[in-house]
């Protein structure tokens, strides 16, 4: 079996490990090594060298994207670090685990990446409703900093950072980078047209990186053991493991690290066990509630952002959401748009107006008023609202994801709601 | 100047002792005051359950902020209250994972146990019922929160239990 660094910590009654269970399972060794023998430089570089990928859902390259942050400190003042613990992605469970049964190792993959790029304050922001993780958060990082691996002269590398938990206070477009920006500068969380870009001008107008709870707990051991290490855990062309959960009708849903380039089968029956008794696989969600509905044939496909992009869905966190045949998938999809159209934060006008207009139209159909023209406007509201760049964000775009593919797939059902004048799934649950 | 600091302290006036000492404290490490705008807004409804229009005007003082701006922060954020809330505030997922293993089943039976459809309060104060996202425990849907409590795997047959509980982990 290999290796599974992510959660090696985690007990399997989920209570937290604190400094010392911490510590004496390696913890603050890849801290002590970087401090001792790395610079910010060479830190960044074993990260670039790990092909280490944003595990937030649009798995960009982390090293790529510290490397935006300027180094040269010509303009003095702060740079910030921020994690994003807002999981609030429908269908996500993952960071949850992370911080739950494991704080340090987050804390730890944040000093890291704060030295990497020159960080002298960070701050974790997480969603409201996880208030037992933002209690061992603080707990940890008081911890931490009784120890010296936060504060001033860490360890006595002459390296200083501070580091805050921000309780949100609700709003999925939080998750939104530069949402989450707005955010946790007091104000609306709107999100900021790019450029400029968060590396250079982010949280006060100043350098910052924000990266989510899953990517920054990879950081301990990419520094420790080094970027062929993080590779060989994969067993393709991604590197390292990766948390996937599945939930839905299957027997066992849950969370679980394997290695990345699991196939999602394997993720599916082997892990989850396979549908719940009498229900079938129709389809499913592969990486949270803004991915395209994959279907049975997809089924030996590799668990890697190229493979699932190439089948026309995206990795996203990684969580499946299983659609089941005695549930209706208008109803699943209208119960996503809905969902996207409340937490829209009302700045551009395709987002704030054309989410709510779907949907009508969906519930329209599902409650049987549905009108044969009605298929080409949601074709119509695809094409348009999908295309990036008619938002700031990607959260419209993201919205069209599960519609477009459901369109695709399940038509039939669209069509038989319309003709019908009912929905057929009613009182099969 | 003067003007602004004679608002700063008639809005301490406003506010308990304890709330401003929170305030300050995140004032503590903020570039400016109205930085901590939704901090500031937490403690306060961690203190009253809501925010009132007098905090609110209050807090705007207090953060050198128009009550317009404050105004539009508080009611960005679904979890500020601007209105009254029960003592005990229960948020029931309503999003896909839980919608699957039928939430609405969970949501209309709470409803028909305290008598209050979502966004109403109990008349005797004690429970106020709001729909939630996605709380990040959907392999184990349906989910819930009362107060500052999760439920896992909620059935219609433990929504009795899950109230009474509530109810007696209630802080006076």
């Amino acid at each position: 079996m290999s290796e599974l660094p992510l959660t090696r910590n985690v007990r399997p009654d989920l209570s937290p490990t604190d400094l010392a269970a911490y510590e004496a399972n390696g913890g603050y060794q890849g801290l002590r090594r970087a401090m001792a023998e790395l610079s910010p430089a060479d830190c960044l570089q074993v990260v670039k060298d790990s092909k280490l990928r944003g595990r937030g859902g649009a798995g960009f390259p982390t090293g790529m994207k510290w490397s935006f942050v300027p180094m040269d400190n010509v303009s003095p003042g702060h740079k910030y670090l921020i994690c994003n613990a807002d999981e609030m992605e429908p269908g996500t469970f993952k960071d949850r685990l992370l911080l739950e049964c494991d704080p340090h190792q987050l804390i730890e993959g944040m000093i890291l990446a704060a030295y990497t790029i020159g960080a002298d304050v960070a701050y974790i922001f997480i969603r409201a409703e996880y208030l037992k993780a933002a209690q061992l958060l603080r707990e940890a990082i008081a911890e931490a900093k009784a120890k010296n691996y936060l504060g001033q002269d860490i360890l006595g590398s002459g390296y200083h950072l501070e580091m805050h938990v921000h309780a949100s206070a609700g709003r999925y477009i939080c998750g939104e980078e530069t949402a989450l920006i707005s955010s946790l500068e007091g104000k609306r969380a709107n999100p900021r047209a790019k450029p400029p870009f968060p590396q250079v001008s982010g949280l006060w107008g100043r350098p910052t990186i924000v990266n989510n709870v899953e990517t920054l707990c990879n950081i301990p051991h990419i520094i420790e053991r080094g970027p062929e290490w993080f590779g060989s855990l994969g067993l393709g062309e991604d590197a390292g493991t990766k948390l996937f959960g599945v939930s839905g009708r299957v027997r066992h849903p849950g969370c679980w690290e394997m290695p990345m380039g699991t196939t999602i089968r394997q993720i599916l029956e082997d892990r989850a066990g396979g549908m719940e008794e009498g229900y079938q696989l129709r389809g499913f969600l592969p990486g949270g509630g803004s991915t395209d509905f994959l279907v049975e044939e997809h089924l030996d496909l590799p668990m890697e952002y190229e493979s699932i992009g190439k089948a026309g869905s995206r990795m996203g966190t990684g969580t499946m959401i299983v659609l089941d045949d005695r549930t209706c998938p208008v109803g699943f999809v209208k119960n996503l748009i809905e969902f996207f159209a409340q937490e829209s934060c009302g700045f551009c006008t395709p987002c704030r107006d054309g989410l709510p207009w779907n949907a009508q139209v969906l519930d329209d159909i599902e409650q049987g008023r549905g009108k044969p023209e009605d298929m080409d406007t949601l074709e119509q509201h695809v094409s348009y609202i999908g295309a990036i760049g008619n938002t700031h964000c990607a959260l419209a775009p993201g919205a069209m994801e599960p519609l477009q593919s459901a369109l695709k797939y399940f038509r039939d059902d669209f069509q038989r709601h319309i003709d019908g004048g009912a929905c057929p799934y009613r009182g099969a649950h | 100047m003067s003007e602004q600091l004679h608002s700063v302290s008639a809005a301490a006036l406003h506010l308990s002792d304890a709330e401003l000492r929170e305030i300050d404290a995140e004032i503590a490490h903020a570039p400016y005051r109205a930085a901590v705008a939704i901090d500031a807004l937490k403690i306060i409804q961690a203190h009253r359950r809501w925010v009132s229009d007098d905090s609110l005007e209050a807090l705007a003082a207090y953060l050198e902020m128009p009550a317009a701006e404050l105004e539009g922060i508080a009611t960005f954020y679904n979890l500020i209250f601007r209105q009254p809330v029960g003592e005990n505030v229960i948020l029931v997922c309503n999003s896909v994972s839980c919608w699957i293993k039928d939430c609405e089943g969970i949501r209309s039976a709470v409803s028909a146990q305290l008598g209050i459809e979502p966004g109403e309060t109990t008349a005797d104060g004690r429970f106020t019922l709001l729909p939630i996202t996605c709380l990040g425990a959907c392999d184990k849907a349906p989910v819930m929160m009362v107060g500052d409590n999760k439920f896992e795997d909620v059935t219609v047959e433990r929504i009795p239990a899950i109230l009474e509980h509530a109810e007696g982990a209630t802080p006076g």
